[in-house]
């Protein structure tokens, strides 16, 4: 049979490519956890891409209402659960904010410890599991390896490893251990005899010394390698007036070229915590950038999380003889079942992956009234369908991966 | 500029029935705005040179209700329903929270949702800021573009952080309690 087409137009229309909806996740290994995205694409162009979440919902925020601030601790960890620390530290900040309760030296500066070996934690994962998203898995091994270390390190000083409930309401549960096991991984490592015991601080300070050589390796890796460039540099550019206006924070804020962290710009009980501490606030533009590199793209985020690891190994290093000459104890008493004021706070901390923020409304009980959990990746992850329209299917993953997100703290 | 400054350039402009006689005192003080000029007030800070209140840091809901009737004597609130904004200017370094304050139905008619203006058109994150709050607390905003919910499936019935909330009995043959 054959077709007779009178008007040539037809044809044109014939041979178009329909526009096709791909579903991507919740079970795809690239979106990090249960994120699921509907993309409507022409070939292989993404015209729209379409971030649906909820999967990991559990109530948090209902289960707060019930549980007075120390039993909450631990839905804290749950929450960004490759920084527990720092979610621990956030939610028993904002409840001093509520109380009126400032901790004393030694808890400070413990607390500014573990926090930023949490932050080291989890850039490493985000380093780690961002070569993963690009097709290379030497990164994300030599990142583990890293990891297990301070994860080791957790693990003595509080009993856990990922959901560590160790920052409280008043400090810390306990007081660091005086000596410790070596942990296997950094005694191979270091070339010493596996099950000797040292002080917990000189085995950090050992691990501190094996790591810091190691993340200009990883920039050999990575951040240098050519291939690395070619997926990332003037990718999903999120300019500096779209980060701001929709709430983005922590490394995605700063790689787009917004000058703003909370341990500098916060509030003051956050703020003291780093008082007469030494470090830099990475920011994009960076003059060491290859040229391909725009402000706001997924290069810059990655290069601030690197950057942010040897600000922390500083921020640790000065901890140490801090925590060591400061006296009085790691805990300040906190009843379970303290009253809360008729009152609310509102509290952003600087996590990880952005500033997490608590509002507490007291109302006279031991449970407050109302518990909100604001998440920096739920505002960072709502720019996705902005800065991947027109990007070719394959870049999905990088630029979704650059927002470095952990549906914990999404869906909550 | 304290809190008591931004009320006064925010009393200026729109007067005291919509931003009340002066701000009200807490640990941090807050504003509270009348609903219906909510989006004028909120497209004023973030646009006034003095104020620049370009980043939405939270929105959400909270539902003031005693539902235990032996403790309601003493719980000290009317029932109603709260949306808080909190706000920060990234140029001058400020804080701001402002409350709107909406009856927890509408018309008193129970299942009616209360209305507030959406600010999504102000600040992009109140897009999904909305959209969370109209999915567990039950706030229609007014102008969103796409009010769906966004944790919770489609096909759920109810507002979760309600206080009177009824847990389902079961959701597609799941049994829930």
């Amino acid at each position: 049979m054959s077709l007779v087409i009178e008007d040539p137009r037809v044809v044109e229309f014939d041979v178009q490519t329909d526009e096709m909806l791909v579903n991507m996740g919740p079970q795809h290994p690239s979106t990090h956890g249960v994120l699921r995205l509907l993309l409507r694409t022409d070939g292989e162009i993404v015209h729209e891409c379409t971030p649906h979440i909820g999967y990991l919902h559990r109530c948090a925020e209902k289960i707060g209402e019930n549980l007075s601030p120390p039993q909450y601790i631990p839905y804290t960890d749950r929450m960004d659960y490759l920084a527990a620390m720092n979610m621990n530290l956030g939610f028993a900040l904002a409840t001093e904010k509520l109380i009126g309760m400032q901790v004393g030296q030694k808890a400070l500066h413990l607390r500014v410890l573990i926090a930023e070996l949490g932050r080291i934690a989890s850039h490493l994962v985000g380093m780690g599991a961002y070569g993963l998203d690009l097709g290379t898995f030497s990164p994300f091994l030599y990142a583990f390896r890293e990891r297990e270390i301070i994860l080791d390190l957790f693990e003595e000083a509080c009993g856990a490893r990922l959901t560590c409930s160790y920052l409280t309401i008043g400090g810390a549960t306990h007081d660091l251990p005086e000596e410790i096991e070596i942990p296997d991984g950094l005694a191979s490592l270091t070339g010493r005899k596996p099950g000797e015991r040292y002080p917990f601080l000189e085995v950090l300070e050992m691990f501190l010394q094996w790591l810091e050589p190691r993340i200009w390796e990883y920039h050999t890796l990575l951040t240098r390698n050519a291939i690395f460039i070619k997926r990332t540099a003037g990718l999903g550019v999120l300019t500096r007036e779209m980060a701001i206006s929709y709430g983005c924070t922590g490394p995605v804020l700063r790689g787009s070229g917004v000058d703003f962290d909370l341990r500098r710009d916060g509030e003051s009980i956050y703020t003291r915590m780093y008082e007469g501490y030494e470090y830099e606030i990475p920011v994009a533009p960076f003059a060491e950038a290859p040229r391909e590199v725009i402000v706001g793209d997924n290069w810059c985020r990655f290069y601030v999380r690197m950057m942010e690891v040897v600000q922390s190994i500083r921020l640790v290093r000065q901890a140490i003889p801090r925590y060591k000459a400061a006296a009085g104890t790691h805990r300040e008493g906190f009843k379970m079942n303290t009253k809360l004021p008729k009152d609310e706070v509102y509290l952003e901390t600087e996590c990880p992956r952005g500033q997490m923020g608590f509002y507490l409304v007291g109302n006279g009980d031991a449970a407050p009234l109302r518990l909100r959990a604001k998440s920096s990746c739920f505002c960072n992850l709502s720019v996705t369908d902005k800065i991947c329209e027109g990007v070719p299917l394959a870049d999905i993953p990088a630029i979704v991966g650059s927002l470095d997100i952990v549906m914990g703290e999404i869906d909550r | 500029m304290n809190i008591d400054q931004i009320h006064a350039v925010l009393l200026e402009r729109f007067g005291q029935s919509v931003v009340g006689p002066e701000p009200k005192r807490a640990i941090d003080p807050w504003i509270e705005v009348q609903a219906e000029s909510l989006l004028q007030v909120s497209r004023f800070l973030h646009d006034d040179p003095r104020l620049l209140f370009d980043h939405l840091n939270d929105l959400c809901g909270v539902d003031y209700l005693e539902p235990d009737a032996k403790k309601a004597a003493k719980f000290g609130h009317e029932p109603h329903v709260e949306v808080v904004y909190h706000l920060t200017s990234m140029t001058h370094r400020l804080q701001l929270k402002i409350k709107v304050l909406v009856p927890r139905w509408k018309d008193g008619v129970a299942g009616q949702l209360p209305v507030v203006p959406s600010v999504s058109s102000v600040w992009g994150i109140a897009n999904w800021h909305e959209r969370e709050a109209y999915d567990l607390m039950g706030i229609e905003f007014s102008g969103h573009p796409n009010l769906r919910r966004i944790l919770c499936p489609e096909d759920w019935s109810g507002h979760a952080l309600r206080k009177d909330y009824e847990f389902p009995l079961e959701y597609h043959g799941v049994r829930g309690r």
